[in-house]
């Protein structure tokens, strides 16, 4: 059943294309590489192409899902296939898209072995992606994000660097132990939304319509948040995520950062906030400081590296504390900086990692010191990278300065203390990325093996030219990106208000300090789940 | 009223049962003349017959409890009997090569398979103890020879164990059912069950008897601490049998005991829910942690079945009607992915014992990679990731004890299911990122072993595997209406 305007399964049409793709490609043989390579971008480009037509039947006026899909699935159990969008998955689903496209194209030299099997776990990869983004149901949401664990973890394992193993499996055991907890929160929901309500749904638009008991809402709370911190990753959950962007292959570290880590940030805009806004509310405070830590401390770290990917896997720990501190400031304009920053991040540092792959497949090293002068050797790699990293470290006129402005302002708001040591963080990125560039590309070419290399080429250009003219276009009209997201941002800064409000009514004042101003009920021992038993009473928001 | 009616003799009820048993004569029958080098012939001929028969199973449904209410053949046991020939008929089929790659191609190979195929249907259709029994050492007995099959001290040593250890257990069940029977002068189980009902308080020698009989079931069913015999006897029998032990085996013992626990004895719940909890949560740790360790591939899916034996009995401490399809749809799905590991592990073997080492999986992907992929898909479901039947299953048994609120319960099922996770993962890794072993250059080059009726069934479970995964519904239902008679 297709509850929308357009009575056309366009949803669906965007997960079909990328796993037609990889059961097309199944049927090439090995040695065709080329073919393959071109029948894989073919597949990317028109699923790029179908998700931008959704930008002209999206309507920004409405917070309300879009493009609704619903078919009943396992009805006893109440799982259906249920599909649709709002703007945040919009503006996700489109970086996905887009990201995939780039994929594939940074992948045409540097993988020249088993490429069949490569481009299958690519597409089959953007399938979990994109199906994450627009599952209105949990147990498919939880399906998807499976699915998109799995073709990683053979992109890392298969074609990933020297400490492939190690890293791999670091990789896979962090996230699955995250996503164990985040099923355990899943069931725990359906239970207290059938108990409150007699009806056993794992439907996310039913789910919203309950207000669950504020101890619930605590244990559901930290279920998601093991489960979505891990894959952000939020300090100290994030030791696996340099090991895996270091080891994976370039277009698995830009897909990692662009795409991947998004999907616990999405995560929680589309769960934490929405279905336990009171916990989330008085937890606020303790995410907000370990995303202040993962700032500075991602941000400490980063100077200190030598190899370029490491250092921009660090400083992807920075930046994604910038998006997790401005959404948990829990106003309108740290939720619109973090919305919009996780966008930018996906642009840059999936810019970044694209140009250290264009490197490293010319000099196979990413030491830092191995390099300089390049800007004499390779003219138009140097121009590339400095844009980009500018545009990493928030530059005005680039797109990060808008998303980081805004995180400030909401972080300000929230407190000035949170929004003074973020400050720290966000001015070491200049130390470390335009140091970056001061050893690589500027300076004298001191080593005779990069004397000869070769500039890029006109399909690494064609790679990096949509992310430059993403930059400048979000950096020069922010209020393009800013009104697809608008009406879910404000929403949900609504009903914080609301929420707020009527915390205040209760004699229940908010928290300013990081201290944890309602005590959260933690038991040990079976007695924990009393209150899950009993359920929640239903009311609408 | 003449006596046939008071027995209420209906031969629809038994009607699975002597379809295979006169399957089986036949083979016997016919193996006398058969010449030695053409005994495939016989497995040809169960093939057939078990196929035949698989669709008969699955609908024969006789409501009544026939033969003097020793026999149910309820939608329940047609359901079981159905996975049974499933597994029979993956197994036969794997059997038609390794027990020629093993030189051990014999007539009684096959129809000892039926006798076991047979003792099964028995168990699940039972509705008295004493044919419970019969089934269960006709099923027992046959897997001793069976597990004997392949010749050389490793199946020996695996026949043995098994032999001793089962022969002792099945005392141990013996000794239970007298108490029963002492106590209530009755061997079936609705009487049972209407006796136990009228109690005001626990009667101590049903207690002895419900424990006994739990620990007779605990060992077939290779639960912690009775399950000393499973990786030997898995290790050393022919690995087509190993399959069958494995699914079969497991799939008739739970028949049987959840109608036991869950019908017979309901009124002794509180009891015995303490006792199969603890052996729950210890076989899934048990079974997960020691997994880990293992070398032999074989032996590690021993470990595995062992931890899958202990996610299924949460089925049946939680005992409601959800928990009871849960087990039903759980060991079906094992059915499909346990055959299929086992599948490629057969294909992979050599004939002299050896390539059965998880180091031997190093670099598959690059020389097989369908088949290291559709191994991987196997692994993937027996760890319990979506979108596999692995992942449904284990999602229906933990949903139904978080809803009979058996919350530590289900959390210890999590728990060994990550670390589980560690052990399918590393084969995959082993195949997808391990460079291959430097070949022996004194060894003879060997042909990549590969059949038709290999092929055959790695396509037929995997499909099953993620069709399962999928489309759980029209399955599920079926378990569901199955259950409800039991359980309402």
């Amino acid at each position: 059943m297709i509850e929308s305007a357009i009575h056309f399964p366009i949803l669906s049409l965007l997960i079909a294309i990328p796993l037609l793709g990889a059961i097309a490609l199944f049927f090439f043989p090995n040695e065709e590489k080329e073919a393959i390579r071109l029948t894989a971008l073919g597949f990317t480009l028109v699923n790029f192409i179908v998700s931008l037509l959704l930008l002209l039947y999206f309507d920004t006026s409405t917070y309300k899902m879009q493009f609704v899909e619903r078919y009943q699935w396992i009805p006893w159990a109440g799982v259906q296939y249920l599909l649709g969008m709002d703007g945040i998955s919009l503006v996700l689903m489109l970086l996905t898209t887009f990201t995939a496209v780039l994929a594939v194209l940074c992948s045409w030299t540097a993988v020249e072995e088993r490429v069949k099997e490569y481009m299958i776990h690519l597409l089959i990869l953007e399938v979990g992606m994109v199906g994450v983004f627009i599952s209105l149901d949990m147990i498919l949401f939880f399906l998807f994000w499976e699915v998109g664990l799995i073709p990683m973890f053979f992109l890392i394992g298969i074609w990933g660097g020297k400490r492939k193993l190690y890293a791999n499996i670091k990789f896979f055991l962090y996230t699955l132990f995250g996503s164990v907890f985040m099923l355990a929160g899943i069931i725990a929901l359906y239970l207290a939304h059938g108990r409150a309500t007699g009806v056993y749904t794992f439907d996310l638009l039913k789910l919203y319509e309950v207000t669950y008991t504020y101890n619930v809402q605590w244990w559901v709370f930290i279920a998601f948040f093991l489960g979505f911190a891990i894959k952000v990753p939020v300090f100290p959950f994030h030791t696996w995520l340099p090991d895996a962007h270091v080891e994976a292959p370039t277009a698995g570290s830009v897909i990692l950062a662009a795409v991947l880590l998004k999907m616990g940030i999405y995560g929680f805009l589309r769960f934490n906030l929405p279905l336990t806004l009171q916990a989330s509310y008085a937890l606020a405070p303790l995410v907000v400081l370990l995303a202040v830590i993962g700032i500075v401390y991602g941000a400490f770290l980063a100077m200190a590296q030598t190899d370029i990917k490491k250092m921009v896997a660090y400083s992807s720990v920075s930046h994604l504390g910038v998006v997790m501190a401005g959404i948990f400031a829990m106003n309108q304009h740290g939720i619109d900086g973090g919305v919009l920053q996780m966008i930018n991040h996906g642009v840059s540092t999936g810019g970044l990692f694209l140009v250290i792959g264009m490197i490293y497949e010319r000099r196979h090293t990413r030491e830092m010191g191995d390099f300089g002068g390049l800007s004499k050797v390779m003219p138009a790699f140097a121009a590339f990278t400095i844009i980009i990293a500018l545009s990493s470290i928030a530059i005005p006129g680039t797109n990060g300065f808008v998303g980081e402005l805004f995180v400030l302002i909401g972080l300000f708001k929230y407190g000035v203390l949170p929004g003074a040591v973020a400050i720290i963080g966000i001015v070491a990125g200049p130390v470390y990325m335009l140091g970056m560039c001061r050893k690589v590309i500027f300076g004298k070419v001191d080593n005779k093996e990069n004397a000869g290399l070769k500039d890029l080429s006109a399909r690494e250009v064609i790679t990096l030219a949509p992310i430059i003219v993403l930059i400048l276009w979000i950096g020069i009209f922010p209020g393009h990106f800013f009104d697809l997201t608008r009406a879910s941002t404000a929403h949900l800064a609504e009903m914080i208000k609301t929420n707020e409000a009527a915390m205040e009514a209760a004699g229940r004042t908010g928290r300013v300090s990081f201290v944890i101003p309602i005590k959260p009920r933690v038991y040990v021992g079976p007695g924990a789940f009393k209150e899950l038993e009993k359920g929640a009473a239903p009311a609408t928001r | 009223m003449t006596i046939a009616q008071g027995l209420n003799i209906n031969l629809e009820a038994v009607l699975p049962v002597i379809l295979t048993a006169m399957l089986a004569l036949l083979v016997m029958a016919l193996d006398f003349f058969v010449k030695k080098d053409n005994k495939a012939v016989l497995g040809y001929l169960s093939l057939i017959g078990l196929i035949i028969i698989l669709p008969i199973a699955a609908v024969t449904v006789s409501p009544t409890a026939a033969f003097g209410a020793m026999v149910i053949a309820d939608g329940y046991s047609a359901f079981f009997n159905a996975v049974f020939l499933i597994a029979a008929i993956f197994a036969v089929v794997l059997s038609l090569d390794y027990m020629k790659k093993i030189d051990s191609e014999r007539g009684e190979y096959y129809y000892i398979m039926l006798f076991a195929v047979i003792g099964m249907m028995v168990m699940a259709s039972a509705n008295d103890l004493i044919n419970l029994y019969v089934g269960l050492e006709l099923m027992s007995m046959s897997f001793y020879v069976l597990v004997a099959m392949r010749r050389g001290s490793r199946g020996a040593e695996g026949a043995l164990k098994y032999f001793i250890l089962g022969a002792f257990s099945s005392g141990i069940l013996l000794y239970g059912i007298t108490y029963a029977y002492g106590f209530t002068g009755t061997t079936n189980l609705a009487e049972i069950a209407r006796m136990g009902a009228n109690l005001s308080s626990p009667n101590h020698y049903l207690l002895i008897a419900i424990i006994m009989l739990g620990a007779g079931f605990a060992f077939k069913i290779a639960a912690f601490p009775f399950h000393l015999w499973s990786p030997d006897a898995y290790e050393g029998a022919p690995t087509p049998v190993t399959a069958l032990l494995s699914v079969g085996s497991k799939a008739a013992a739970f028949a049987f005991f959840l109608r036991f626990f869950a019908v017979s004895f309901e009124a002794f719940h509180p009891y015995w829910v303490t006792f199969l909890w603890a052996l729950s949560a210890a076989t899934m740790l048990f079974g997960a942690m020691v997994a880990i360790q293992q070398r032999n591939i074989v032996r590690m899916l021993a470990y595995s079945s062992i931890a899958h034996a202990g996610i299924i009995l949460i089925g049946v401490v939680v005992k409601s009607g959800n928990a009871a399809a849960g087990i039903m749809y759980y060991l079906l799905v094992y059915a499909f992915m346990n055959t299929g590991a086992f599948a490629v592990v057969a294909l992979l073997a050599r004939g002299n014992g050896t390539g059965e080492a998880i180091a031997d999986y190093r670099g598959l992907a690059a020389r097989r990679p369908v088949l290291a992929f559709v191994m991987a898909l196997f692994l993937l479901s027996l760890a319990g990731i979506p979108p596999t039947g692995g992942f449904t299953a284990k999602f229906f048994l933990l949903a139904s004890a978080i809803e009979a609120r058996y919350y530590w319960l289900a959390a210890i099922g999590v728990i060994s299911t990550a670390i589980s996770l560690f052990f399918y993962v590393k084969v995959i890794f082993y195949m997808y990122m391990k460079e291959p072993p430097e070949a022996d250059p004194s060894a003879p080059v060997a042909a990549e072993p590969s059949a038709l009726s290999y092929n055959i069934i790695l396509l037929i479970t995997a499909l099953s595997t993620v069709a399962l995964g999928i489309y759980p519904t029209p399955f599920m239902d079926m378990a569901i209406k199955a259950v409800k008679p039991l359980f309402m």
